[in-house]
């Protein structure tokens, strides 16, 4: 894990050399405002807890998370960078690793910092704090899926442009696998595994079991796996890549 | 310390670098030349572990660079093309993660930063961000990330590129201090730096070693190698032709009028001969208004275009 923890720190440094730390954070609380007062009209549910908020979450991860990922591979790519990254005497995978962990931790900054919502609902009423607790660890931890998935394109290619709009798609996909749009297209021909199997990648699903309060080591290891499966495949890529 | 054997890499259709082998042993600067696109930055990147080879082996101190990439690669110091490095960062942020992910910490990094540092003298801009850097320090940024952990091999393609003529000096004599304990490949588009630093010279031309030896060696190569070379009054031009002709040893002449009335008249010599005596003879025989007369130890860019044959043959007489 060693050489994992420079990669890491200088990555996670970068995202606040630039105004791009600053600017994402304002549009993701913007946005997570938005939609819980406006869109979801948050005070006229009368109900003291999160489930609006949370369930916004998704759709706004379908835009935002792509817009931390596509850097992280591409960028390298284009200004050369990767070609120092990749002859330091450090493994593929704790790059990969150090890359993903820093953006990870970012995507998590800006969700801690929906905090105030937290004292607001709390200021209100008597919200259940273990189900919001619950919503915030499920929320983390859909992040870290679509930035995986998020990533894992930006290693094909050197153009952010290509790599957000992927990416944007990609997620769509996992978001809403378990919903008709998706499902309709197999339903006529291909078997109830695969269907179920198709669907059992829908990360709302997995999300909103958890956003109600139900932490099910399934739902967790879930994300866990997934989380895994694409960052091994960013590194299968990454090496791929040096084949030319 | 690098031992290369039959390293071969296709992208595509495309041979780039074709069962190319070379040993390069501790204390050598190796100087590598070539006509844009022949693979020396190609070789470089397999060298140095970013690309993987399509056939042929790369062992680093006895490392074989696919297989044991990272121990091979932590005796590497390597300068990519074009000197990249993070624009956001601070020269001096840049050093310390180079050192950390080179296993440098605390007052161990500091020092390893402080030697690279002054070596390659940044410290006037040390606290800047590289991308506020000139074309100059930003390359100096790049040396001083390759050379930070003081590797047993440096690879670095065009070091020089982009810097002042006194930049460039004192980056050759870097070199030249560092060459004792190491090995180096320099890749390079300036002649004159082979002369200067290398005490290896190989052209690779289509992806294959086409010459391979010391600057002297490939200067004899030359057909200027020993050419003698004499400044006259223009009005003795046509004597002094006619009495060189026929000296023995003389290949052939040529000329060249100099705006201050003069001529230059250069002996290419037969292979083997030398000149320099027989022509000092005549002219004191002959009551020549000698100006100047020089011999020459030849003329790498004329080895150059004469080896990378294509090239020469599109260039013409130019």
């Amino acid at each position: 894990m060693k050489p994992v923890i420079p990669i890491f720190r200088r990555e996670f440094a970068a995202y606040f050399a630039t105004p791009l730390a600053l600017v994402f954070i304002v549009i993701f609380l913007f946005a997570m405002g938005t939609f819980t007062f406006y869109v979801g009209h948050f005070y006229d549910n009368g109900v003291a807890d999160l489930s609006i908020f949370f369930g916004y979450h998704a759709w706004l991860y379908l835009f935002l998370i792509p817009a931390i990922s596509m850097r992280l591979w591409a960028e390298e790519r284009r200004t050369g960078t990767i070609e120092l990254l990749l002859t330091l005497p450090i493994p593929v995978w704790a790059t990969v690793l150090g890359k993903f962990l820093a953006a990870w931790l970012f995507a998590g900054l800006a969700l801690v910092l929906t905090f105030p919502i937290w004292l607001t609902v709390n200021y209100l009423g008597h919200p259940d704090n273990g189900v919001i607790l619950a919503g915030y660890l499920g929320s983390f931890l859909m992040a870290g899926g679509y930035l995986s998935i998020g990533s894992c394109i930006s290693a094909l290619t050197n153009n952010q442009v290509i790599a957000f709009v992927v990416s944007v798609v990609a997620c769509f996909l996992f978001t809403i696998s378990g919903a008709p749009l998706v499902i309709d297209v197999f339903h006529d021909w291909a078997p109830l595994m695969v269907i179920d199997t198709i669907s059992s990648f829908s990360f709302l699903t997995h999300f909103s079991t958890i956003a109600v309060g139900v932490i099910d080591a399934r739902d967790i290891f879930f994300f866990l796996s997934l989380i895994t499966l694409f960052l091994m495949a960013n590194v299968v890529i990454v090496e791929l890549k040096k084949s030319g | 310390m690098i031992e290369i054997n039959g390293l071969t890499k296709r992208f595509g259709p495309i041979i780039a670098v074709s069962s190319l082998s070379l040993q390069v042993a501790k204390g050598e600067i190796l100087g590598f030349l070539g006509p844009n696109g022949a693979g020396k930055s190609t070789t470089m990147k397999m060298v140095s572990g970013y690309l993987v080879p399509s056939a042929g082996t790369i062992r680093i101190l006895g490392h074989d660079i696919e297989r044991e990439t990272s121990a091979a690669q932590a005796n590497i110091g390597y300068l990519p093309e074009g000197a990249p490095a993070y624009g956001d960062m601070t020269a001096r942020h840049f050093l310390r993660f180079i050192a950390e992910v080179r296993g440098y910490a605390g007052a161990g990094a500091r020092l390893r930063i402080e030697e690279a540092v002054s070596k390659t003298e940044l410290s006037g801009v040390l606290d800047q961000p590289i991308e506020t850097l000139s074309k100059g320090f930003k390359r100096r940024v790049g040396i001083a990330q390759a050379i930070l952990h003081d590797p047993p091999v440096l690879i670095m393609d065009e070091p020089t590129d982009g810097l002042d003529p006194n930049q460039k000096h004192s980056v050759r004599t870097l070199l030249r201090t560092m060459a004792p304990e190491k090995a180096i490949i320099v890749s390079t588009h300036l002649l004159e730096e082979v002369e200067a630093v290398c005490t290896r010279a190989v052209i690779i031309d289509r992806g294959k070693i086409v010459a391979d030896g010391t600057p002297s060696e490939l200067l004899a190569r030359s057909r200027y190698h020993n050419a003698v070379t004499v400044t006259l009054p223009s009005d003795q031009l046509e004597s002094a032709k006619g009495a060189l002709a026929p000296v023995p040893g003389v290949a052939s002449l040529e000329e060249v009028r100099r705006s201050d009335g003069s001529v230059q008249i250069t002996a290419l010599p037969k292979s083997g001969a030398l000149l320099i005596e027989s022509v000092a003879a005549l002219a004191a025989q002959r009551g020549w208004t000698v100006k100047e007369m020089y011999a020459e130890p030849g003329r790498l860019d004329d080895v150059f275009r004469s080896i990378t044959t294509h090239d020469a043959a599109q260039a013409g007489n130019a």
